[in-house]
């Protein structure tokens, strides 16, 4: 079972080292995904985090094994920092049965351990207060945590989750990554008024950070983290950030001088500043051997078959299992 | 206690709630002494008050936790008042709920069942009476699940809760709720005709006057279809000696094909009532499901029965001259005699 923050706590190196780490190769192998996109090997279209990777690192490197984490559209960066798991992203991604799913889900639809992602913008917060509400029916101590973008707000659902998870005290974190578009729309044309005191309106726990800076990213949600541990109460924690690259493959019609100026917020050598040239050096090497390993590894697995799975309504699962009485993962 | 639906439900719910630990129930008033709309849950929130959720007014929202929880192994039956309101979490269904287990590699399941009050006759006018379950049984997926008061409806959602892993809609016909159970007789008849069950966990019942050897045609009907169409065959039978066997199904998603198209072999004839509108419905897919399989054997061209393409009205009058009645389903087999 995946648990980034044991896996965080026993990597070795400083704090800014670990976080590298994660940032370098989510960089490294979106990268190298548009490239492969090029190349003509993925299919659909894909939605990278470029630019936002301090988020990532930032938040999940403080959940645990037990806790849910339910992501989006834009899910790569999220995924890698939850799995470490290059090779099954990069395998689903290229439509292979290794993939992660198989093949059947791409890059927006991706299910790993305690991690789902789905490409409908808002219907995923009800789904993770719901995962949050099963958790505290349990009793188990996990919580949820949702990413959302600020495009995402323009959704109903949202709210009526919101409220519920308030109502019944649910243990879930809501990140909204506002990375100034949907899109191709800027916030200015789709948003109105302050976006915490929308949940802050319902009762949610709120805060805000403007940062592209992963140690701070870092710190910052380590308090967030435990506070909806300890207290199972709902929070919304807003990041301010910007995306440096396209929003799908190449649909980036953003004027270039307002991209170009925010490039001084890059996280990537905004973080590798706090580390020593030779280590950085040496974090970046690492990521691009693992990267290419996927890669390698990726073109190398077959491509699926329905087989005897015809029907959605059959429940046949990896080990073969079948009829409608199929049993559950984990 | 009268042995009708609404008690069978009642009962069958309450034998959830006793039975599995991680089920529990969700919807829109359905706190005592208050009891749901139709008071399918009443008595459920006093005897057990942490598993039995009042929610705000939002279909897609708690459909949406109802999904998330399924996902994470709890066993949540969610109550839509008004079967209507259903297309509001439309959403949730289509692109959340049948998805997660197969574009997850069957990873997931989603245990949900989602029990929603359809259907007309009571004057609730044209967004409270509806029959919405045909936009929802061509989704993958999804498995569509209507009682009638030939089954054992409490039975059925038991079933349909604890040992179904898939996503299951739960069509209760309102106008249902108080009838009573149609259960055999001394002599082993229902209505008058002898009655078999396809078995199974959402078994097909069929009654015929002749004990399943000959029928002059083969009526189709679920929900709350199944006693106006079981009324059709009583008077066809009564007025003219046309004998007709009645299939009952209970699953209209999978729809078990096998007893349909043994019954259509034997009569030759085919007709499908519903009480929803006719186009792309539960008849065209029946009839276009069968027909592949008997075509040799049909003497007549099929027939669907159903609503008229309106919505439904309010009054009395302009309602029941909209919906499918018994005189619809005589006439329509008289016209394939």
């Amino acid at each position: 079972m995946s648990d980034p923050r044991q896996r965080f706590e026993n990597a070795t190196g400083t704090i800014p080292e670990r976080l590298y780490e994660q940032m370098a190769l989510i960089r490294r192998f979106e990268v190298r995904l548009l490239e492969l996109f090029e190349e003509g090997v993925l299919f659909g279209t894909t939605h990278c985090c470029i630019g936002q990777e301090a988020d990532c690192a930032g938040v999940i490197s403080h959940l645990g094994a037990d806790d849910v984490i339910f992501s989006n559209h834009r899910c790569h960066g999220h995924f890698l920092s939850y799995t470490d798991d290059p090779r099954s992203l990069m395998a689903e991604l290229m439509g292979r049965l290794g993939g992660v799913c198989g093949g059947r889900g791409g890059s927006q639809h991706i299910c790993y351990d305690n991690m789902y992602t789905n490409g409908i913008q808002g219907g995923i917060v009800p789904n993770a207060v719901g995962m949050a509400l099963a958790e505290k029916m349990k009793g188990s101590g996990a919580i949820a945590t949702v990413f959302i973008g600020d495009g995402t707000l323009g959704q109903g659902v949202v709210y009526e989750a919101m409220n519920m998870a308030s109502l019944w005290s649910l243990p879930i974190l809501i990140v909204c990554e506002n990375n100034e578009w949907a899109q191709s729309t800027p916030t200015r044309l789709e948003l109105a008024g302050k976006i915490t005191a929308r949940a802050a309106a319902m009762g949610l726990n709120t805060s805000e950070i403007t940062s592209t800076d992963g140690v701070e990213m870092y710190e910052h949600f380590a308090p967030i983290v435990e506070s909806v541990r300890r207290e199972s109460r709902p929070h919304f924690a807003l990041i301010n950030t910007y995306r440096l690259c396209h929003h799908s493959k190449s649909d980036d019609k953003r004027p270039r001088d307002e991209v170009e100026a925010r490039r001084v917020d890059d996280p990537i050598p905004k973080l590798r500043a706090r580390l020593d040239e030779s280590t950085a050096a040496r974090i970046e090497e690492i990521a691009a051997e693992r990267v290419e390993d996927a890669i390698k590894w990726s073109r190398e697995q077959p491509f699926p078959e329905l087989g005897r799975h015809l029907d959605a309504l059959d429940l046949v699962d990896a080990r073969g299992v079948g009829g409608d009485s199929g049993q559950v993962q984990s | 206690m009268k042995d009708n639906v609404l008690n069978s439900l009642n009962a069958g719910l309450r034998s959830i709630l006793e039975s599995a630990p991680e089920a529990f129930i969700m919807g829109e008033d359905i706190l005592d002494p208050y009891g749901g709309a139709f008071k399918v849950v009443a008595g459920l929130s006093t005897d057990f008050p942490d598993r039995v959720i009042p929610t705000p007014i939002s279909e897609a929202g708690f459909i949406g936790l109802a999904t998330g929880a399924a996902m994470r192994g709890m066993r949540p039956v969610v109550e839509i008042m008004f079967g209507d309101f259903l297309m509001l979490a439309a959403d949730q269904l289509l692109n959340h709920a049948t998805k997660y287990p197969w574009m997850y590699n069957d990873k997931v399941r989603v245990p949900l069942v989602i029990r929603a009050a359809m259907g007309a006759r009571r004057g609730y006018g044209p967004t409270h009476s509806q029959s919405i379950e045909k936009h929802f049984f061509g989704m993958p997926g999804l498995v569509v699940v209507a009682p009638s008061p030939f089954h054992d409806p409490g039975a059925l959602l038991k079933s349909a809760c604890v040992e179904d892993h898939r996503p299951v809609l739960f069509v209760e016909n309102k106008l249902m709720y108080a009838r009573r159970l149609q259960r055999p007789d001394a002599d082993g008849l229902v209505a008058g005709m002898n009655v078999r069950s396809s078995g199974g966990r959402y078994p097909t019942v069929s009654l015929s006057f002749d004990d399943f050897a000959e029928a002059d045609v083969t009526l189709v009907a679920y929900g709350g279809m199944a006693e106006i169409a079981v009324e059709a065959a009583t008077t066809l039978m009564m007025e003219q000696e046309i004998s007709a066997e009645v299939l009952l199904p209970s699953s209209l998603n999978p729809l078990d094909l096998e007893p349909l198209v043994d019954a259509v072999k034997r009569s030759g004839r085919l007709v499908v009532a519903e009480e929803s509108t006719q186009t792309a419905g539960f008849g065209s897919e029946v009839i276009s499901s069968v027909l592949p399989a008997a075509f040799d054997r049909l003497k007549a061209a099929p027939v669907r029965v159903s609503s008229k393409n309106l919505p439904i009205a309010n009054t009395v009058t302009l309602e029941s001259e909209i919906l499918p009645q018994v005189a619809d389903i005589v006439s329509a087999v008289r016209r394939i005699l």
